[in-house]
């Protein structure tokens, strides 16, 4: 055989169902492989792609059909992608690799395959009951039934909906909008009850009583009655009771629709079996994603899991092969304007579980979470579900809540963002209304791009809107939008999250390579991990050289041209592409000379502003690059590294010296402190202060490290933050000497260097791995605390002053000078 | 026409995955690069959002980001990487053993009328 002749012929990828994991399997293999497949796609429904999810706000009349397309008609053209809407896939031949295919006309047509994807997602189970077949009774689950609701709500009065669960409840919802008397059905006792504890159940069907449904409970239905012209008039229970319905719709469930898949004599059980790579095992040429493939004995549902699955099949249909899809979590939102409520993980508790419940009948608040073991293994909120997020994050990564127990109930967003006028609910939020205060950008904005776009993740809103895209703080919000707007846990981002689009990998796994597998070279780490890129990013080069730097002190090589230019050119850039100059000022004392200086050169470079910063310094700022060695040079003061990503200010009050209060000499304190760690690069900025006594004029209670000085020692604070979301120290330790101070905060400052990943500040670090870890690391482990200040030691020893010992710190002098023609 | 290159220094001048700015008599500099593979390009030193200088960005693929707000712009086109809007004026480069040449028209001419954003106290905006 002619590999070579073979190798030129596309192969030919077929996909049954157009549904949106198996287009989002597409589209991520476009993106990484746009030429390696033809494409065709049957696709049942005359439609193209739409977002099914978002049926119920088109049944209650707050989005339109066309709305929801997620990817119209020249989405399939502009791609090279065959498709055949309306046509079923009637049977497939594995021996001969054949799909054959027929249409509502009778006419088929057949076509070959080298690879096989199979979406056919499921279809809603229908009670076995007589006058399951009368006109007027309806499943919910396609852009047909909803149109057959949204007709018969014109003609007609009573709906029954027989389940209450998610579906059924907006299925409900929805038809009361559109002027039904409707009547749930169910026959569990409480609402939901796969997603709510029964006190949130009881709260939802209550505040639903109040906007108008009615609810029949553990009602068990025995047939549905019909009348001379064949349509459904009522529904009667077991008891004899009987209740007028023009149209019943089932909502009790969905079964993965696997028959195509048993005809073709594939495994399946909760579904069509498939591997971590979603490969059917029974055929690896055929691959299954979505609500019909069942993966380590679940099918999922809902969005998000089967997002992940996509990007990891169409990894694999790339001939990538290194994405494992390993399971989900899930959680779950109700798409009921105004009604807020949101569950994940084991809710229900039971043994070894604890609950920690608040509760407010009267103002519409529940919420409760369960703990085992100091971790959070479900929650349940009704009412106010500004939280959700958050505890879906700490339930997914398993981080030990034991130091935040406390807190946890009141949740991440008690303390003050800053920068949206103190608002933490997205929906009570006008249109109007900014969301994202670095970017100007309002909620209204924020809804119509996820609406018009087709946004499902955070990472899609920060492209397209720039909202919670630079300080972050805003983040929260923008994720209870993307719920509330495109309506599932579309939030929900991988368990490990990728450090950018150049690899798979996230922060902490490149961490261990390096360490593990002794990388030096950024090149290295690139060739090691596979990264997709020739040369990354402007977001992995620079975490990826602080990660070598900061492994393998003294070996690794800085590579200036994978910094961000505030530290390649040793200043800080202005809107202007002018520069800013602060030189370091121990402890924030100065002296007449260095001022003098400061105030010559200010003159001779004609420097526009000078400004005290609030971190005891000078800032100089319109410094021309050219100007920036000469100005260095002048002032004759070490660099304050206040453009890096590195230890900045020691802001000290005066302390015992002169203070008439001060009980210790926080000034000498300080100056020591800096003078041991100044130079020290870490994942993001490092703020240090030092106070005399309990008065605290230093302000130590806001730094990565604070020291406060008491008549009988220091008492140490760590992980502070007075920035976008002010965050108050925690108390690590007191100690008795000066001595000590310096060797906790530096083990302290190690231990975040090599653990902390990049752009992490220590508030999030420490968030990350738990205060319990951190005292265990460097208040209890006496030699582990003294390995750890010795390393930073070691690291820093002999470490260049950027601003003077150029070749030395591998400043590129050529970058100050233009070139002239 | 043999002088319409200007000379503007040796490719080795511009650092791997890096730049150098170009001053010229009127306008703003031109931003030289250079990627890993010893291509060149040159971009007006003005990023389309809000007039970044591109030369102090970080060089990636054919990509360099804007130092200011990090936006992507596509050393071949100008083109700002979607879904950002917008291009830098592009100039036309030519690498011949080992040297860098710009064209002189173009230096002389070229996207002269743009101009780097206003900064410091000439430029208060927030006056009582």
């Amino acid at each position: 055989m002619d590999m070579r002749v073979e190798a030129k012929a596309k192969m030919k990828l077929v996909m049954v169902g157009n549904g949106m994991a198996g287009v989002r399997t597409l589209e991520e293999l476009l993106k990484i492989a746009p030429e390696l497949y033809d494409i065709t796609v049957f696709g049942a429904e005359p439609h193209p792609n739409y977002n099914r999810i978002l049926l119920s706000p088109v049944l209650a009349g707050e989005q339109t059909l066309d709305e929801i397309v997620l990817n119209d008609w020249s989405w399939y053209t502009d791609n090279h992608i065959t498709l055949h809407a309306g046509w079923r896939v009637t049977s497939v031949d594995r021996v001969k690799r054949l799909v054959h295919a027929a249409n509502a006309a009778g006419e088929t047509l057949s076509t070959n395959y080298d690879r096989l994807l199979l979406c056919t997602g499921s279809n809603p189970f229908m009670l076995p009951i007589p006058g399951k077949d009368l006109q007027g009774v309806i499943a919910y689950r396609d852009i047909a039934d909803t149109n057959a609701m949204i007709q018969a709500a014109t003609r007609y009065k009573h709906a029954v909906v027989i389940g209450g669960g998610l579906l059924g409840l907006e299925a409900a919802n929805g038809l009361m909008r559109r002027g039904m008397t409707v009547s749930v059905v169910h026959v569990m006792p409480t609402l939901m009850e796969r997603q709510l504890d029964v006190v949130a159940g009881k709260l939802l069907q209550k505040s639903l009583e109040e906007r108008g449904l009615s609810f029949l409970m553990g009602a068990q239905t025995q047939e549905l009655v019909g009348g001379p012209d064949g349509r459904v008039t009522a529904i009667k229970f077991k008891d004899g009771t009987q209740v007028p319905a023009d149209l019943v719709v089932m909502a009790v469930g969905i079964r993965p629709n696997v028959e195509l898949a048993q005809n073709m004599r594939l495994h399946c059980d909760k579904g069509i079996v498939v591997n971590d790579t979603l490969q059917t095992t029974t055929d690896a040429r055929i691959y299954s994603v979505g609500e019909c493939a069942a993966h380590r004995g679940t099918a999922y549902g809902l969005v998000a899991p089967l997002f992940e699955q996509a990007k990891v099949a169409a990894n694999h249909l790339a001939l990538f092969g290194i994405g494992r899809y390993v399971g989900s979590l899930t959680s779950t939102k109700l798409k009921v304007t105004g009604i807020d409520l949101f569950s994940a993980g084991n809710f229900g508790g039971g043994e070894g579980t604890e609950e920690i419940i608040m509760s407010d009948p009267k103002g519409g608040v529940y919420k409760k979470l369960v703990l085992k073991d100091d971790k959070l293994v479900g929650a349940c909120l009704y009412g106010d579900t500004v939280d959700g997020s958050w505890y879906f994050k700490l339930l997914r990564d398993g981080r030990n809540v034991h130091d935040i127990r406390d807190k946890l109930m009141f949740g991440e967003s008690n303390i003050g963002d800053a920068g949206h006028e103190g608002h933490n609910k997205a929906a009570a939020m006008k249109d109007s209304d900014e969301v994202c205060g670095c970017n100007g950008v309002t909620k209204g904005t924020i809804c119509k791009v996820i609406k018009e776009k087709g946004l499902f993740t955070l990472d899609e809103v920060r492209k397209h809107t720039k909202a919670s895209a630079s300080c972050g703080s805003c983040t929260g919000l923008v994720e209870q939008l993307l719920m509330f707007t495109a309506g599932g846990d579309y939030s929900a981002t991988p368990k490990t999250k990728a450090m950018c689009a150049c690899t798979e990998h996230g922060h902490q796994a490149v961490r261990d390579a390096i360490k593990t597998n002794q990388l030096l070279k950024i090149s290295d780490v690139f060739a090691f991990l596979e990264w997709k890129t020739p040369n990354g990013c402007a977001s992995c080069r620079p975490a990826i050289n602080y990660y070598l730097i900061s492994t393998w002190p003294k070996l690794a090589m800085d590579d200036p041209q994978s910094r961000f230019i505030n530290e390649r050119s040793h200043a800080n850039i202005q809107k202007d592409g002018s520069y800013s100059v602060i030189p370091r000022m121990w402890g924030g004392e100065t002296t007449a000379s260095e001022l003098r200086r400061i105030a010559d050169v200010v003159d001779k470079y004609k420097i526009p502003t000078v400004k005290v910063t609030g971190g005891q310094r000078i800032d100089l700022l319109g410094v021309k690059k050219e100007d920036l060695q000469a100005v260095w040079k002048d002032i004759g003061m070490p660099s304050g590294h206040a453009y890096a990503k590195a230890l900045r200010t020691v802001k000290t009050c005066v302390g015992s010296e002169w203070c008439r209060m001060g009980t210790q000499d926080s000034t000498q304190m300080g100056k020591d402190l800096e003078r041991a760690m100044w130079r020290m690069y870490a994942p993001h900025k490092v703020k240090f202060a030092v106070s005399g006594c309990p008065r605290n004029c230093a302000e130590a209670g806001i730094k990565d490290v604070g020291i406060i000085g008491v008549d009988s020692g220091w008492e140490m604070y760590v992980a502070g933050n007075g920035g976008i979301k002010t965050e108050v120290a925690h108390f690590l330790v007191k100690v008795k000497t000066a001595a000590e101070v310096l060797e906790y905060t530096g083990a302290f400052c190690e231990l975040y260097r090599t653990e902390g990943w990049y752009l992490e500040r220590t508030v999030h670090y420490v968030n990350r791995v738990g205060l319990d870890y951190v005292k265990k690391r460097i208040v209890e482990d006496h030699t582990g605390r003294k390995a750890l200040w010795e390393n930073l030691q070691f690291a820093l020893d002999g470490e260049p002053d950027p601003w003077f010992e150029f070749d030395k710190a591998a400043v590129d002098t050529r970058q100050f000078e233009a070139l002239s023609v | 026409m043999m002088n319409d290159w200007t000379p503007i220094c040796r490719v080795d001048e511009i650092p791997v995955l890096g730049s150098r700015r170009v001053s010229r008599p009127q306008g703003l500099d031109v931003a030289v690069f250079r990627n890993d593979k010893d291509e060149v390009f040159a971009l007006l030193d003005r990023c389309p959002h809000k007039g970044g200088p591109l030369s102090q960005g970080i060089v990636f693929g054919t990509s360099v980001a804007c130092p200011l707000h990090n936006w992507t712009i596509g050393l071949c086109t100008g083109q700002a990487a979607a879904p950002d809007e917008g291009c830098t004026p592009r100039f036309e480069v030519k690498l011949t053993g080992g040297q860098v040449f710009l064209k002189t028209s173009e230096l002389t001419s070229h996207a002269t009328e743009l101009t780097r954003p206003l900064a410091g106290p000439t430029h208060r905006t927030a006056c009582a």
